[in-house]
């Protein structure tokens, strides 16, 4: 028990990371790295997100009709996102406004849906609380990754704070404007997954199908 | 769980069930809407308070930073203390006599009400926003006796949403200070470019009015050159959001023309002149 709570929070930083491995949540991994900070908000929506429904759905899940268990899990999501959506425009707004539609998004974010149908409607409520955590905090690892050097290089800046001096204010260096805007985060994100899979091969996938030199014997 | 016991025969009975039993599944569906919906709602009327007030104060904030006003030393608040807010009759293009208060005045409130606005006829309503209310706020900013500039509330809908703003005029009532917009829901990265600062710095400058007293002020597509005729009265359209840029030349030909500020400016102006 302990060491698969254990495991739950640890595997999907690297070794099952849904973006990396498994490639889900790439939309708002796109649309909320341009700086550090709204990254954040969204990570940490996400993985609140994350880890109640996984929670809350596995708590009834000895109780869920199976031809209507995807709308009850969407529901569940769908009202955490709402509650964290209104959580943040009250207290956070300045973020909020930012995200604009991001946050509400979060319910169509493939890792939530795939986490509550793949682990929390087979494992206990605690299990399926830390697997939430463990896979937000795997997406949040990746999101803080890209927003680090999409921010660093596109605007000279940290969390907001100028850390290289950029050349319209007197610095040395020229901001590569590319890396503001969505497509940046595909490279960075590409080049995250060649590392990861340079470093662990067993995560290479196997080619789904090779192409075979044919030796043609009839004339068609 | 004392709750439950009482009804044992029927929740219990319902919960023993097979899952899949039809009865079962319309009970689960609707203890789950209940249960997600007071949740949501506990929470969104809980948090309104909050959120109304973080608006208010987003509003003042924006209307500083259309002004130029928003890297003074102070709070939102009494930086907002310097202007003078006033209410507009906008068909008289006069300040109204009434005894409403100008500071809590809702102007979205009131085009929503029938007493307090009028309905526009399809043709006149370029900027798509169906009805006006007949006061809107005018904000300001004055030293001495001189208007310093004048803050005018827009709105008008661009591709997908409405969009609200803020126009900030100088002292000649002609010159842009500023545009700045505060709620809107375009895409982000396309319409949504309307809170580019360097897209918003193009307004500083440009002129509303020709010398017919006409509203010239346009988005135009592609980029206005720097020898392009009428360079003052155009700004650079957004690439990849035409639709958002004409809603916003045409919430700006609204406001500031003969349906909206237009008859205010006008007097202001030739009080200007005497």
């Amino acid at each position: 028990m302990a060491s698969e709570a254990k495991s739950n929070v640890i595997d999907p930083l690297v070794d099952n990371n849904p973006i990396t491995l498994q490639v889900l949540g790439i939309c708002s991994a796109l649309a909320v790295t341009t700086n550090m900070m709204s990254s954040l908000i969204m990570c940490i929506a996400l993985t609140t997100v994350c880890a109640f429904s996984g929670m809350f759905i596995s708590a009834i899940r000895k109780h869920i009709p199976s031809n209507i268990r995807i709308i009850v899990q969407m529901t569940i999501i769908a009202s955490l996102v709402i509650i964290v959506d209104q959580v943040l425009k009250a207290y956070a707004y300045e973020a909020s406004k930012q995200l604009s539609v991001f946050v509400g998004l979060i319910i169509t974010n493939c890792i939530v849906l795939g986490r509550a149908e793949a682990y929390a409607m087979k494992n206990p409520p605690m299990l399926s609380f830390l697997d939430g955590i463990g896979n937000g905090l795997g997406y949040s690892l990746i999101l803080m990754g890209v927003a680090f050097f999409r921010e660093l290089l596109g605007a000279g800046k940290l969390f907001g704070h100028q850390v290289i001096p950029v050349a319209n204010e007197g610095g040395w260096y020229v901001p590569n404007g590319l890396m503001l805007l969505p497509p940046s985060a595909f490279f960075v994100i590409g080049l995250m997954i060649w590392a990861i899979r340079t470093w662990k091969k067993e995560q290479v996938e196997k080619p789904d199908y090779q192409i075979h030199q044919v030796h043609r014997t009839e004339v068609l | 769980m004392a709750d439950s016991s009482k009804k044992k025969g029927l929740l219990g009975g319902l919960l023993a069930l097979p899952n899949d039993d039809p009865k079962k599944t319309l009970f689960i569906a609707v203890m789950l809407c209940l249960v997600c919906s007071i949740l949501v709602s506990t929470a969104a009327v809980s948090l309104k308070p909050i959120q109304t007030s973080n608006k208010k104060t987003d509003i003042k904030r924006n209307i500083l930073a259309v002004t130029g006003q928003s890297n003074k030393a102070g709070s939102v608040d009494e930086l907002f203390e310097q202007f003078d807010v006033r209410l507009v009759d906008l068909s008289q293009g006069s300040y109204a006599n009434t005894d409403i208060d100008p500071v809590s005045y809702d102007q979205r409130k009131a085009s929503a009400d029938p007493q307090m606005s009028v309905n526009i006829k399809d043709k006149q309503d370029i900027a798509g926003i169906g009805s006006r209310a007949k006061m809107a706020p005018v904000y300001l900013l004055t030293e001495g006796d001189t208007i310093k500039q004048v803050v005018l509330p827009v709105h008008g809908y661009g591709l997908w949403s409405t969009l609200y703003g803020f126009l900030s005029l100088e002292g000649d009532f002609n010159t842009i200070k500023g545009l700045r917009f505060y709620e809107h829901a375009e895409t982000p990265g396309l319409g949504g470019e309307v809170d580019n600062p360097k897209w918003r710095a193009q307004w500083e400058g440009k002129k509303v009015f020709d010398e017919n007293g006409d509203v010239e002020i346009r988005v135009i597509r592609g980029h206005v050159g720097k020898d392009s005729p009428e360079a003052e009265y155009k700004v650079d359209g957004l690439s990849g959001a035409t639709l958002t840029s004409n809603g916003v030349t045409n919430l700006l030909q609204y406001w500031l023309g003969e349906q909206g500020f237009g008859p205010y400016l006008k007097n202001m102006r030739s009080e200007l002149g005497k």
